[in-house]
């Protein structure tokens, strides 16, 4: 059954074409709401029907002009960048100490240093609006950095340690052994080596600060409020098409980041078969 | 470890090689954990200790201590059989005043209105109403005068549940629960029971979204493991590229596909299918549809991967003992799928349970999952003891799902470690 020629009989070629069917169908369901929006940002009418009027950029036009998304814009890109560098830093660090460190307990600190995935944002958002507010991190940058790197730093420990599995410590301790002091060595031996790996890690670490808003809906003022944050109070009051070229431009955005961790992975892998 | 040194100290010549090399590897661990403790640490503060304040907050009970200290002492003693002695009303009458001077009865009102139903008018009538400290001996006359609802005993055995420091009180209330006069834990009135219906409603719909996950997944997920890398690779894309695209811009997407005068019921009208728009949106429909959407590849990918172990040989090897295509998928594929089916499920049900943003945009009223109450007692109604005792009985639900979660992919990398 690994290729269409191993077929043989009719019953089987039929539930191989309902598969076919079936999946071609997930598809276009997969596809559609992307497929949908993104003709429609172009439009030159106000309502978001089919046919479209006629073409224009006038949408794109807004989105630019207006203070208040463009402001977003920098904000998602201030707290996406900022959680990102700190994520980067603290998970890395853990990382390589998960790699060398023994312990009956590394399963539990590991449990612990992955929970923000699982816990659902609601809890970590109330959580954080009840402790961040009388120490008054709510309604700033740092504490939407904070939260934002806290909800991250598991994916970067998660690809950066993956990456390190596959590392083969013999040669850093050939670095050591030909006088490489431990710092020299992990410049320039080991970050060469692991270095698609953390560009995956902060890849991973900068689409999960850049999507996530429940935690901005609990805690940003209005100086701080985000691109889907912005969205989300649009979907709410009223669909402009407005908000069809702000979710043109975050795809746009989510886009290049999948393609930059795709070449990234498909480098990683010819390397590793060249090897 | 450092019962060992003794023994080992009689072998003269080995000693220091072995101690060394014991240090050298102690010296090493510690090393490796200084590097992880940064994390733990700024965890800590991030997430760990918000949380656990949140858990604190569904069983704190400060309002009436603080508010009403004397007459929480008073009735330390009371028995709760019959109504409180003069002592207890004097504390209350002087309680009140202070309070009243302070501007704090509201605080009090609020906490104890969540316990009777119109404890607040009680509370503020008599605030407004008691002149000056009653004279002794009259307290209980004076209180009765200003509000007949000092003279029932449920009154203050209010008071008393909610002497604090600690309460079951909210999480009592999030299942539905309470307390009689008597301290017993019985049925909350009907009105206030509605949360033990969202819950199942939440369970409801993120069951319903795991079903619809796993049908539509397990073909597309066949399919990817199936064909060849090439074409699988390319097919990939597509279950990718949503996932990575923003949930707001998918649920935006939705909303435009399936509003009133939306994409779908536009091309069905001009199909001439329908006549009058269907309602497939702000309904349970339209979250089911959206929720599936952006919980799909959560499922595939899990399904793809556990497909991807399975050898086709086993497969030959059913056919060519005879086995018809069926009972060769049934009997021999689809349980090595298993493992995947039970990963790619709990993972979907798990992120389904604490759904907010989807059911918030695209769900009618009676569609809010826990989450969104959770939202809403937090920043509207500022209940902060009912939302944390409601956050506290979905992280609950979550961390139990997490565990078998973790058992789960934990084995399969055993089994999947024996195979090769």
């Amino acid at each position: 059954m690994s290729d269409n020629s191993s077929l043989r009989t009719p019953s089987q070629r039929i539930a191989w074409t309902a598969t076919i069917v079936v999946s071609t169908l997930v598809f276009i369901f997969l596809m559609a709401p992307i497929l949908a929006i993104m003709p429609l940002s172009f439009s030159s009418g106000s309502y978001l029907t089919y046919p479209l009027p006629g073409l224009s950029l006038r949408w794109y036009d807004d989105f630019i002009t207006s203070p208040r998304w463009m402001n977003s814009l920098k904000n998602s890109m201030i707290i996406g960048v900022a959680s990102t560098l700190l994520s980067m830093v603290l998970g890395t660090l853990a990382a390589l100490g998960l790699a060398q460190w023994k312990s009956r307990f590394k399963p539990l600190v590991l449990a612990f240093v992955l929970s923000p995935v699982v816990v659902p944002g609601v809890i970590t958002a109330v959580g954080l609006y009840f402790s961040f507010a009388p120490i008054g991190l709510t309604g700033s940058y740092l504490g939407l950095i904070m939260a934002h790197t806290a909800l991250a730093t598991p994916f970067v420990v998660i690809t950066v340690g993956a990456t390190l599995q596959s590392f083969d410590t013999n040669l850093a301790r050939a670095a050591a052994s030909l006088g490489a002091s431990p710092l020299e060595a992990f410049r320039r031996v080991i970050l060469p080596l692991i270095l698609p790996g953390l560009a995956s890690g902060a890849l991973f670490a900068f689409a999960t600060s850049f999507d996530e808003v429940v935690i901005v809906l609990f805690m940003a003022g209005p100086e701080q409020r985000t691109l889907p944050r912005e969205m989300f109070s649009g979907i709410r009051e009223n669909i402009s098409p407005t908000i069809t070229a702000a979710a043109v431009i975050l795809t746009t955005i989510s886009v290049i980041l999948l393609a930059t961790l795709e070449a990234l992975r498909r480098r990683n892998e010819r390397l590793k078969g060249g090897g | 470890m450092t019962n060992a040194l003794p023994t080992g100290a009689d072998a003269a010549t080995e000693v220091p090689l072995k101690r060394r090399l014991r240090r050298a590897e102690r010296t090493r661990q510690a090393k490796a954990l200084a590097l992880v403790l940064p994390l733990l640490l700024f965890l800590l503060f991030t997430f760990a200790g918000p949380i656990a304040g949140m858990l604190w907050r569904s069983v704190e009970d400060w309002e009436v201590r603080q508010v009403l200290p004397q007459t929480v002492a008073a009735l330390a003693s009371w028995d709760g059989k019959d109504l409180p002695d003069e002592k207890a009303y004097a504390a209350l009458a002087s309680d009140i005043l202070a309070a009243r001077a302070a501007g704090t009865i509201a605080i009090a009102a609020k906490r104890l209105n969540y316990a009777l139903n119109g404890f607040r008018t009680i509370l503020t009538s008599t605030g407004r109403n008691l002149k000056a400290v009653p004279e002794p001996g009259t307290a209980r006359e004076t209180l009765g005068k200003i509000n007949p609802a000092w003279r029932e005993r449920a009154t203050w055995t209010t008071i008393k549940d909610a002497s604090g420091p600690i309460t079951g009180f909210y999480l009592l209330a999030a299942l539905d629960l309470t307390r009689n006069a008597d301290g017993a834990i019985v049925a909350a009135a009907p009105d206030q029971a509605i949360y033990r219906d969202i819950f199942v409603r939440t369970f409801l719909i993120s069951l319903g979204v795991t079903a619809l996950c796993l049908i539509l997944g397990f073909p597309v997920a066949y399919l990817l493991a199936t064909l060849p890398p090439g074409r699988s690779n390319l097919l990939m894309i597509f279950v990718l590229l949503p996932f990575w695209t923003s949930l707001l811009v998918r649920t935006c997407a939705w909303i435009v596909l399936l509003q009133s005068k939306g994409v779908v019921n536009d091309s069905l009208h001009w199909l001439g299918i329908i006549d009058a728009p269907l309602r497939l949106i702000y309904n349970r429909f339209g979250v089911c549809v959206a929720m599936t959407h952006v919980l799909l590849p959560f499922m595939i990918l899990p399904l793809y991967s556990s497909m991807k172990a399975i050898s086709p040989a086993y497969m030959r090897a059913a056919a060519s003992l005879g086995a018809p295509p069926l009972t060769a998928f049934l009997r021999i594929y689809l349980p090595q799928t298993l493992p995947g089916i039970g990963a790619g499920s709990l993972l979907v049900f798990i992120l389904a349970l604490g759904y907010y943003i989807t059911p918030a945009l695209v769900g009618g009223a009676a569609d809010q999952m826990i989450s969104y109450f959770i939202a809403l007692y937090t920043t509207e109604t500022a209940n902060w003891g009912l939302a944390s005792a409601l956050g506290a009985v979905l992280l609950l639900a979550t961390v139990l799902l997490a565990l078998v979660y973790g058992k789960l992919v934990q084995g399969q990398q055993v089994t999947g470690g024996m195979k090769n």
